[in-house]
Formats: structure tokens, C-alpha cells, sequence
């Protein structure tokens, strides 16, 4: 009875309404059956390329399995992938606990992963340290390249945005004015032209004999990029935090750096973590753009493997796509998840 | 206090705010100019070693390629000027139909995501929480190499609607043409808008004079239908269709548009009106029940409700990060240049950057024309957000 009740309230309570269920019913019969059927009941599942060119009623599944190591980690030497792993491991180990909010000990969380993780896992990654093999940076690849490039973003940016984001709201007009031109430079152009930028207008820049690799050149405006998209988020923490706040930190005694340090920053940042986070995940996103630059990130990556004669198949092209969007589609979502949840988390804490 | 320090200078001292802050912004100043300075004279050293031309004389050079869509007139022996124009013009035709569709698309999945339908209010969750989190590249590669390339050859095309067709070849549609009724009928279209603006400026001021109301609203709308309408009927139609019909490889007549255009666009438009939903969504939700019912306390209809009490205070919420989101749309059109759509930054900053070299004028040309749109548009907002804020007392 309940559910005849439920129904008759949410789906058919006027002619409106029952034709609107009708339509959502459609859109749900003309979408999820062959999806299913493509996906799961009519695809391919074991076998090589050569099946996949007999049967092409639905996915080639074999194309991701035999490609799985180059998705993750591109052409990485496989005597040393033991290192990537152990990177992978020990960012999550700081990661977890940073995310949960019970978890103790917040300030040396953030240290290690925003001061110390990155100095490992360079040295992990590029190696040419003693002990080590270095490897190169055009063997990277795949997913490793896509979170190389997401966390030096978010490493780099959160700093440097918190910088510009208190100087375009300083008292000296000097560097307020050149923050907010910094800010609205990088905000104004596309991640494309950056890319473009660094890599064929930067090395006009640097002093013969001084050259980076694409990577991190790359990696730089990725950086000063989301740097800038980073310092609005801050300001707007900024911004939410009464004047009373500066006034009773300046009336201890307290010189800028500490209020900012110890009164304001601590405030203003608890308030802006979804946004930081929705930065992330545009930021997460936008790492795909690398590939416009000859970077084989994880999109790259698959349309590498695409061009392998072996797996050129008719459900391939398909088949690599959707397995590419279903790893972003993974992390974005598990991450505004998250989002979504520290921000009830931020709203219970302060009304009730 | 100000007044009091700016009367003197203070003494020289570390502990003399004044005398710090000044040393803290000419060191910041100096810094950046010794870093720009660093950059300039290094990259004119640079230049002159690899003997790249500089300046801006390439603009008038015979650019030598062709363009696959241009919609000014261009040839192969036409100058990178005006490679530099067909690009421009190419990425603003996508921007202006990407947001057109990209905004009808938001509001309707946003309304919907708040319908008392379960079903329909799921199913436009879903469609959000799909699109968004998916990047767009990765999107725009799917409809254009899995769903667009390879459809059937124009021969075997699927037709969408009456004379539209769809094929590996992009879209074919009816060509609007003008007849020597259209500058009558254009005449008469705008005559009318000017005259139901005076009108209902009129019927506002005595509304607020008087209190007596005036059916400007059905009555405008009646005009804007029957006068272009009445125009058509006297002096015949007002537009020409030209159906495109099959020659022996392709359609010959009609308007085509790109493969490359159609998955550029709609990609865009998908993408961005995932997020424009949530941000209708989150504008409507801003309006407090309250409201609606102190409306209806008070006497008013619920269309006048949603017409003069929801919708302008859901506008003030919607309207800055719509802006913002429509900046996105036009920012990401850049990424034409991964599906090769002759987009401003796919033939300038990719063709002509390669033909010339002169990677410093052609990056700074095409940074430069999205710095305009994107600070043009915020001094817009920021107009209409002064307008627009609430006066508070």
C-alpha cells in the first residue's frame, strides 16, 4: 500500500505528471538496455584482437586488460614499476587520514604530503639518484602521468594561491595591483594556449644551454594556471572572515604574518576545502589537455594503444573511451562526493 | 588615523609601517620588472641566434593553406591577417550556439532536477553527475571519433528531420535565403519591439503613478506575432528555403555544417549545461518558501509570483556564475584544435605558429583576444551586479 501510495504522489499524481514518467520511462528503455547489452551481455571478454574483429555486437574488454600496464603507467620500464607503485601507496597513506576529519595531527598530515610526498615521489619517479635508475620522463605515462601532473597542480597552487590571494587584498596598492593582473591573466586564457605557451614559446625564453623537458614545462603552466584559479577560492575564505577577527589578532599584538598565519588562514581555509576540492577536480579534468602537447596522459595514452594494428578493431575506439571515462568519471565523482560532504560537515559546525 | 599618517612620513625606521610597505612594493615592482626585463632580453638574443623574424609584418604575408570552414571570404593566396579573422570569427560561431544551447539545455535539466517527477528529477541527476565528471576532451573525442565519424556516407545519411540530414559528413540543412520581402518584414519586426518597449514603459509608469494595470504583457505579445505576420502575408514571404538535394557524391545546396563543428558543439553544449543546471538549481532553491508565500499573502497570481518575486531574485543568484560558466564555454572552445575545427587557436596558434615561427606574436595574439572577451565580460557582470545587488538600508 505504502508504495502504491509513494507512486501515485511521485509519478502519477496529475495527466502532467504521468507524462512526464512516461517520457523519463522512455528515455530509460531507449538508453539502459543496449548500454547493458553493450557493456556487459553482448561484449567481449576473453580472447585477443581477432575476436574482437568477430564479434562486434559490444565491447572488446580483452583491448583494456591487455593494455591495462600502459594505461597506468605508460612505457615506464617494468624492472623498476615497483617505484611507481610504492609512490601511489605512500600518497595515499597521507591522503587518507588528511581527508578524514577525526583523523589527529592535521598540520604534520599537510606537511607530509604537501612538503615532503612530493620531494619522494620526484626522487622515486625521475630516480638518478644512487641506487637508482633514472628514467626519463618522456617513458612516463597513463595514469601516472595524469596524477604527476594533478597533484603538482594542487602542491604547487595551494601555496602560491594563498600568496595572491592575500595579496590582492593588501594594503599596498603595488602589490595588489600586481596580483590581481597575475590572477586575471591566467583566469582569462584557455589551459590550451598555456600548454601552447610553455611548450613552444617558454624555451624562447631561457638562456642557451638552460632546457626542461616538456613535461615539466608543462607541469609549470599547469601550475601558475591553477594558482590562479586557486587564489580566488581562497579569497572568497578570506572574505567570509569578520573584520572583528584582524582587529582582535592586531589588538594582541599580533604582527600581519601571525594574524594571518594563526587567526585568519586557519578560518578562511577550513571554510573554502570544497571549494579547493572543486578546483581539484576541474584541475583532474583539465590534465587531459596535456595530450594537445605530445604528453601521453591517460586519454593519451589509450588513443596510443588505439593505433596498435593488433587492436585495430571496430568496438576498440569505443571500448578505450569508455574505459578512460570511467576512471575520471571514478575520481571526479568520489572526489565531489567528498566535496559535498565536508560541506555539511562545514554548515552543521558553525549554525547548530 | 590615516589623515594623521599622511602628514609626515614618519621616521626612518624598520618599525615604521609606512617606510616597510613602501620597500616591500619597490622591491615587488623591481622584481617583476628585472624578471620581464631577464625574459625580453633573452628571448631577443634568442631569436636573433636561431634567425626568427619578429614583429608583426607576418600578418600581411600570404598565408598558402587552405581553411575548411571560413566564414568570411577566404582563399589560399588571402594573408595570416586574415587566417588570424576566419579563426576568430570560427571561434566566436561556436561560443554564441554553444551558449545559446548550452543555457536552454542548463535551465531545463536544472527545473527538472527539481521536479516533483522522482523519475524525471533522477534521471536529470544523473545526466549532471555523468557529464560533469567526465573530462571534456574525453567527450568531445567520443562524439566525434565514435559517434560521428563513423556514421554512413551522405548517401545512407539519417534523416532528422524534414530535409536535415545527418551523415559522416556532419549535418545538412535548408539554406535560409532572403527575398525582397526581408527588409520589409526585418523593418516591421523591429518597428514592433520598439513600439511594445515604449508601450510597456508607458503602461509601467501608470501602473506606478495610478495603480490602474494594462494588459501590456498579453497585448506585446499578440503584436510580435501579429505584425511580422501580417508583414509576411502582404509582402510575401519573408525568407527563402533552399533544401539541399543528393548529387552524385554529396548534397549540393543547403548549409553544411562540419562533422567537426556539429561534435565541437554539441559537446560544449552538453558539457557546459551540466554545471549551468546546478547552478539554476541551486538559484531557484535560494529563494526561500517564504517568499512564495508572502506573495500569495499579498494577493499575487502564482505566474506574477514567479514573475516578479522568484525569478529576479533567482536571476541574482544564477546570472554572475552563468557568466562565468559561459566564459568557460568560450575558453574551451580552444579545444577545437584536438578535433581539428579551425578554431582560433587551431589555425593560428597551430598552422600559422608553424609556418612562421614567430611563436611570441602568435601566442600573444590569441592569449590577447580571450583576455579581451573574458575582462569584457566581467566589467559587464560587474555592471549588472551593481545594478542588480540589493539596496540594503
Amino acid at each position: 500500500m505504502q508504495s502504491v501510495k509513494w507512486l501515485r504522489k511521485n509519478l502519477f499524481s496529475d495527466v502532467w505528471n504521468s507524462a512526464l514518467t512516461l517520457f523519463a520511462l522512455w528515455v530509460i528503455y531507449i538508453s539502459v538496455p543496449p548500454l547493458l547489452d553493450w557493456a556487459i551481455f553482448k561484449a567481449v571478454w576473453e580472447g585477443n584482437g581477432n575476436t574482437c574483429r568477430e564479434i562486434t555486437s559490444g565491447a572488446c574488454w580483452p583491448f583494456v586488460k591487455a593494455n591495462l600496464g600502459q594505461f597506468i603507467y605508460g612505457r615506464y620500464p617494468e624492472s623498476e614499476l615497483w617505484r611507481v607503485n610504492l609512490t601511489f601507496v605512500l600518497g595515499v597513506a597521507g591522503l587518507i587520514p588528511m581527508l578524514m576529519p577525526s583523523a589527529p595531527a592535521k598540520k604534520w598530515n599537510l606537511i607530509y604530503l604537501v612538503v615532503a610526498y612530493p620531494l619522494i615521489a620526484i626522487v622515486l619517479l625521475a630516480g638518478d639518484r644512487p641506487g637508482l635508475v633514472g628514467v626519463d620522463t618522456s617513458l612516463w605515462g597513463g595514469l601516472l602521468v595524469t596524477l604527476v601532473v594533478a597533484v603538482t597542480g594542487i602542491v604547487v597552487s595551494l601555496p602560491l594561491g594563498i600568496l595572491l590571494a592575500l595579496g590582492r587584498r593588501s594594503d599596498m596598492p603595488a602589490i595588489r595591483m600586481l596580483s590581481i593582473a597575475f590572477i586575471e591573466f591566467w583566469r582569462g586564457v584557455p589551459l590550451v594556449t598555456v600548454l601552447f605557451m610553455a611548450s613552444v614559446m617558454l624555451p624562447l625564453f631561457l638562456p642557451e644551454g638552460v632546457s626542461f623537458d616538456n613535461l615539466l614545462r608543462c607541469l609549470i603552466g599547469v601550475a601558475l594556471f591553477s594558482s590562479a584559479y586557486m587564489a580566488e577560492v581562497v579569497r572568497g575564505g578570506l572574505q567570509a572572515i569578520p573584520r572583528g577577527q584582524y582587529e582582535a589578532a592586531r589588538a594582541v599584538g599580533m604582527s600581519y604574518w601571525q594574524t594571518m598565519g594563526l587567526i585568519i588562514l586557519p578560518q578562511a581555509l577550513r571554510h573554502v576545502i570544497p571549494g579547493i576540492v572543486n578546483t581539484f577536480i576541474g584541475l583532474f579534468k583539465d590534465t587531459t589537455l596535456v595530450l594537445i602537447v605530445g604528453i601521453f596522459d591517460l586519454l593519451g595514452q589509450v588513443r596510443a594503444q588505439l593505433s596498435d594494428p593488433n587492436w585495430a578493431v571496430p568496438e576498440g575506439a569505443t571500448t578505450g573511451y569508455v574505459f578512460a571515462a570511467l576512471v575520471f568519471w571514478v575520481f571526479c565523482f568520489g572526489m565531489s562526493r567528498y566535496s559535498v560532504f565536508m560541506e555539511r560537515r562545514l554548515n552543521t559546525d558553525h549554525r547548530n | 588615523m590615516r589623515a594623521a599618517k599622511s602628514k609626515g612620513f614618519g621616521s626612518i625606521s624598520w618599525t615604521n609601517p609606512r617606510l616597510r610597505s613602501l620597500v616591500y612594493q619597490l622591491l615587488a615592482i623591481g622584481g617583476t620588472v628585472a624578471i620581464i626585463s631577464f625574459f625580453v632580453l633573452t628571448a631577443r638574443a634568442n631569436l636573433e641566434r636561431q634567425h626568427i623574424a619578429s614583429g608583426f609584418a607576418f600578418l600581411d604575408h600570404t598565408a598558402g593553406f587552405g581553411v575548411i570552414q571560413a566564414l568570411i571570404p577566404y582563399t589560399e593566396e588571402s594573408s595570416y591577417g586574415r587566417v588570424f579573422l576566419v579563426g576568430l570569427f570560427n571561434t566566436l560561431l561556436v561560443a554564441v550556439i554553444g551558449t545559446v544551447f548550452a543555457v536552454a539545455l542548463g535551465f531545463v535539466i536544472g527545473v527538472a532536477r527539481l521536479s516533483n517527477n522522482w523519475l524525471i528529477a533522477k534521471l536529470a541527476a544523473v545526466y549532471v553527475e555523468v557529464f560533469r565528471n567526465i573530462p571534456l576532451l574525453l567527450q568531445l573525442f567520443f562524439w566525434y571519433f565514435v559517434i560521428l565519424r563513423p556514421l554512413p556516407g551522405p548517401r545512407e545519411s539519417i534523416k532528422l528531420l524534414p530535409d536535415v540530414f545527418l551523415s559522416n559528413r556532419g549535418i545538412v540543412m535548408p539554406a535560409f535565403g532572403s527575398t525582397q520581402a526581408t527588409l520589409a518584414f526585418v523593418l516591421v519586426t523591429l518597428a514592433t519591439i520598439i513600439g511594445v518597449i515604449i508601450m510597456r514603459r508607458w503602461a509601467r509608469k501608470r501602473f506606478l503613478a495610478t495603480g490602474q494595470t494594462f494588459p501590456d504583457g498579453r497585448l506585446s505579445l499578440a503584436l510580435l506575432v501579429a505584425l511580422p505576420l501580417g508583414a509576411a502575408l502582404i509582402f510575401g514571404a519573408p525568407f527563402s528555403l533552399t533544401p539541399p538535394v543528393m548529387g552524385p557524391f554529396n548534397f549540393v545546396g543547403g548549409w553544411h555544417l562540419l562533422p567537426e563543428f556539429v561534435a565541437l558543439t554539441f559537446g560544449l553544449t552538453v558539457y557546459t549545461a551540466s554545471f549551468i543546471a546546478e547552478i539554476v538549481r541551486s538559484g531557484i532553491q535560494s529563494v526561500s518558501k517564504g517568499q512564495t508565500e508572502a506573495a500569495y499573502a499579498i494577493g499575487l497570481n502564482p505566474s506574477q509570483t514567479l514573475r516578479f518575486v522568484i525569478i529576479p531574485q533567482a536571476l541574482r543568484v544564477i546570472v554572475p556564475p552563468l557568466t562565468s560558466q559561459v566564459l568557460n564555454l568560450t575558453k574551451n572552445s580552444s579545444l577545437a584544435v584536438a578535433i581539428a575545427y579551425p578554431d582560433l587557436v587551431a589555425v593560428f596558434a597551430g598552422t600559422v605558429l608553424n609556418q612562421t615561427g614567430q611563436a611570441i606574436e602568435v601566442i600573444a595574439i590569441t592569449m590577447a583576444v580571450y583576455l579581451v572577451i573574458s575582462l569584457a565580460t566581467s566589467y559587464a557582470m560587474n555592471v549588472y551586479n551593481a545594478r542588480v545587488a540589493i539596496v540594503e538600508r
